[in-house]
């Protein structure tokens, strides 16, 4: 394994608004990260919408520059990389994205989109070598290439769509894929294809998975572990099953409490007394717990001390006082996947 | 048997568009009893939000009711004149759409766009005693009543969905249908906003259908499950049923296709696509994809029968196959 693509202290604020009404958003608040390649894990960032997660998923693309600190691809800055490291960069880094309708060129055929990476990276010798490749990538992801090639994007479902992106994905075989939100807009019924799809990449390439994802019961499912975002920050990440099924953080519990049970034997968690939503009128600054103005067991400290990540268990650390006793993570030393 | 409060009998809306007549709810036979709150799930394109509009008479061209009837109680839908269809809605049966964003008048304020829909059938009084009846209705919701003062831009999307719940039940209708009424919030809005709409039809003992694909929501909220696939019902059965003793191969794998936090294990999907509603289907419009096709499946559509327990399938398979 080695270390791949590094967040170090990545904070990004957008600014909205004319010269009077200006507003300042905090979108990502000082996340440091490390993702690997080779270790062959898949790692969920999960949290609502603005809570910053395709912000930072941007971030590490590429595609955003953040505000303070920076991304490092195989110890090099992104923003500052050559041309020869551009270019392995963007092969070593995929990108998945929510709408399978809006990354295609409506103009061009299905074909176009593994003919450019194929020209672009030499992926192939001949014409046949090439067709080759392509029909071998259409069918790792469970599609028939005689119906797939030759078409336009629009003659295709949401859900070929999106598993033609996997196909390119697994053409290119790079060291780091991040997936935002790959299957909301897929029916039901193909959400599975897709997300197996995905895990069989890992599995057979070990490929590593960012997973960005509001929804927990697929992240459960993909994910070895998870990261959950509340505002900005990362406030509990770990092994997918200790946060999900005995979740630390309280906005945690309201999450997980939150999703409905797809069986009706099981009831829905009652929120009463859990939290409340959230208060306009105060402003969360960076110097206090982001969740403190809807917490129901907030105290006085929360408002004003930094938090620290907490370790909670060999596995797991959490950014709560009610954890204060284990012990402090130092902040230069987190999260690595 | 229980009271109806509304009932569909053959239903079927059709499409024409360039490509020919698109089939999107095929005939549908289906009864919603008082006080019940009634799931409608299904794929995109499977004709719930169709079945929906028909029952609302909101189909527009170049979709057309070709056959059936919609009775609401004692009053067929299809017979009566538009002005008493405009009467009809709200007051006897309301609809609470998918994207509140878009349902809002961006430029009026909430409080007088829902006392336009109290004028726009007759509520009599002063303007005062209207504006503290949309009071009232915002805090039934559990919103703050100053909300009336607020333009829908101002709100957050969980807001503005409860406004059109405010909006759905102003005039105490019998029926309400909610199309994925929270499929554009977050899980933990979500949840908020279908406690409040829960706590209100309880209430209230108002008749529900709520459409969705949301397997989890549709488990948590409703009495029983009708399963739509290629414009048909497939399946309709209490919703502990639906989940445990699922009776059509279709339900059976979507139920199994869910991704759940209680242990992992290999995800599996439905294989195939739904078929296109353009050609005539002959058969079962699930047999491309049935694990348990047959030879009959391919020639002879099944009907919607009598299953197991207070339950109808439409399936050629021997009652209890599937358990």
């Amino acid at each position: 394994m080695s270390l791949l693509l590094e967040a170090r202290d990545v904070t990004k604020v957008f600014v909205t608004g004319g010269f009077a009404q200006q507003q300042r958003t905090l979108a990502v608040d000082r996340v440091t990260l490390n993702l690997s390649s080779g270790t062959g894990s898949i790692v969920a960032l999960a949290g609502e919408s603005g809570s910053g997660k395709t912000t930072l998923g941007r971030i590490l693309l590429g595609l955003e520059s953040p505000t303070q600190g920076e991304v490092l691809y195989r110890g090099h800055d992104i923003a500052k990389l050559g041309k020869q490291e551009r270019r392995s960069f963007r092969r070593d880094v995929q990108a998945i994205f929510q709408d399978p309708f809006a990354v295609y060129n409506p103009f061009y055929k299905i074909d176009h989109i593994f003919n450019v990476v194929i020209g672009k990276y030499n992926l192939a010798s001949s014409k046949d070598e090439a067709r080759h490749l392509v029909e071998q990538a259409i069918q790792a992801v469970g599609l028939r290439p005689d119906e797939t090639l030759g078409r336009y994007p629009h003659q295709l479902s949401g859900g070929q769509r999106q598993r033609v992106i996997v196909a390119r994905v697994f053409l290119l075989k790079p060291k780091i894929v991040i997936a935002d939100e790959p299957v909301s807009m897929v029916d039901a019924s193909l959400r599975a294809t897709i997300l197996e799809a995905l895990r069989a990449l890992h599995i057979n390439f070990q490929m590593s998975i960012l997973y960005i994802t509001h929804d927990l019961n697929t992240a459960y499912q993909v994910a070895d572990n998870i990261m959950i975002m509340y505002r900005g920050s990362i406030v509990e990440a770990g092994d997918v099953e200790q946060v999900i099924n005995q979740p630390e953080h309280p906005y945690t519990k309201l999450l997980v409490s939150s999703i409905p049970p797809p069986d009706p034997t099981k009831k829905w968690i009652d929120l009463s007394g859990m939290a409340s939503p959230p208060f306009k009128g105060m402003t969360i600054d960076q110097k206090m717990c982001k969740f403190v103005d809807r917490c129901s067991v907030a105290f006085e400290e929360c408002t004003s001390s930094d938090l620290p990540f907490f370790r909670t268990s060999d596995r797991r650390i959490t950014r709560c006082l009610l954890y204060k006793d284990s012990s402090p993570v130092p902040r230069d030393a987190v999260l690595d996947y | 048997m229980p009271e109806t409060a509304l009932t569909v009998r053959d239903l079927v809306v059709h499409f024409h568009t360039r490509d020919g007549v698109v089939r999107a709810v095929d005939g549908i036979d289906l009864d919603l009893f008082v006080g019940e709150k009634l799931g409608l799930v299904g794929e995109s394109g499977s004709g719930k939000t169709t079945l929906a509009l028909a029952i609302m008479r909101m189909i527009k061209p170049p979709g057309r009711v070709k056959s059936g009837e919609i009775m609401l109680g004692d009053v067929d839908l299809q017979s009566v004149s538009d002005a008493e269809m405009r009467n009809l809605r709200s007051s006897e049966i309301a609809m609470i759409p998918q994207g509140a964003m878009n349902a809002l008048n961006p430029v009026r304020r909430i409080g007088a766009q829902i006392i336009d829909g109290l004028v726009d059938h007759d509520q009599q009084g002063s303007q005062e005693s209207l504006r503290s009846r949309a009071r009232e209705l915002l805090e039934q919701v559990d919103l703050d009543a100053e909300i009336a003062d607020r333009y829908p831009h101002q709100l957050s999307g969980g807001m503005q969905q409860r406004v059109t719940i405010a909006m759905a039940i102003s005039l105490g209708p019998k029926v309400i249908i909610a199309d994925e009424p929270t499929s554009a919030l977050d899980v933990v809005v979500q949840r908020h906003v279908i406690d409040t709409f829960e706590r209100i039809q309880t209430a209230s003992g108002t008749s529900v259908i709520l459409v969705g694909h949301d397997m989890g929501l549709m488990a948590q909220f409703n009495d029983r499950i009708a399963v739509m696939y290629a414009g048909r019902i497939v399946e309709i059965a209490p919703v502990a049923d639906i989940f445990a003793r699922p009776q059509h191969p279709y339900t059976k794998l979507l139920v199994s296709s869910l991704p759940h936090t209680r242990n992992k294990e290999v995800m599996k999907g439905i294989p195939g696509l739904p078929p296109s509603l353009v050609e005539p289907i002959s058969g079962c419009p699930f047999n491309p994809r049935c694990p348990f096709v047959m030879e009959k499946c391919l020639s002879i559509r099944p009907e919607l029968t009598e299953g197991e327990q207070d339950s109808k399938v439409a399936c050629h398979l021997p009652a209890g196959a599937l358990a």
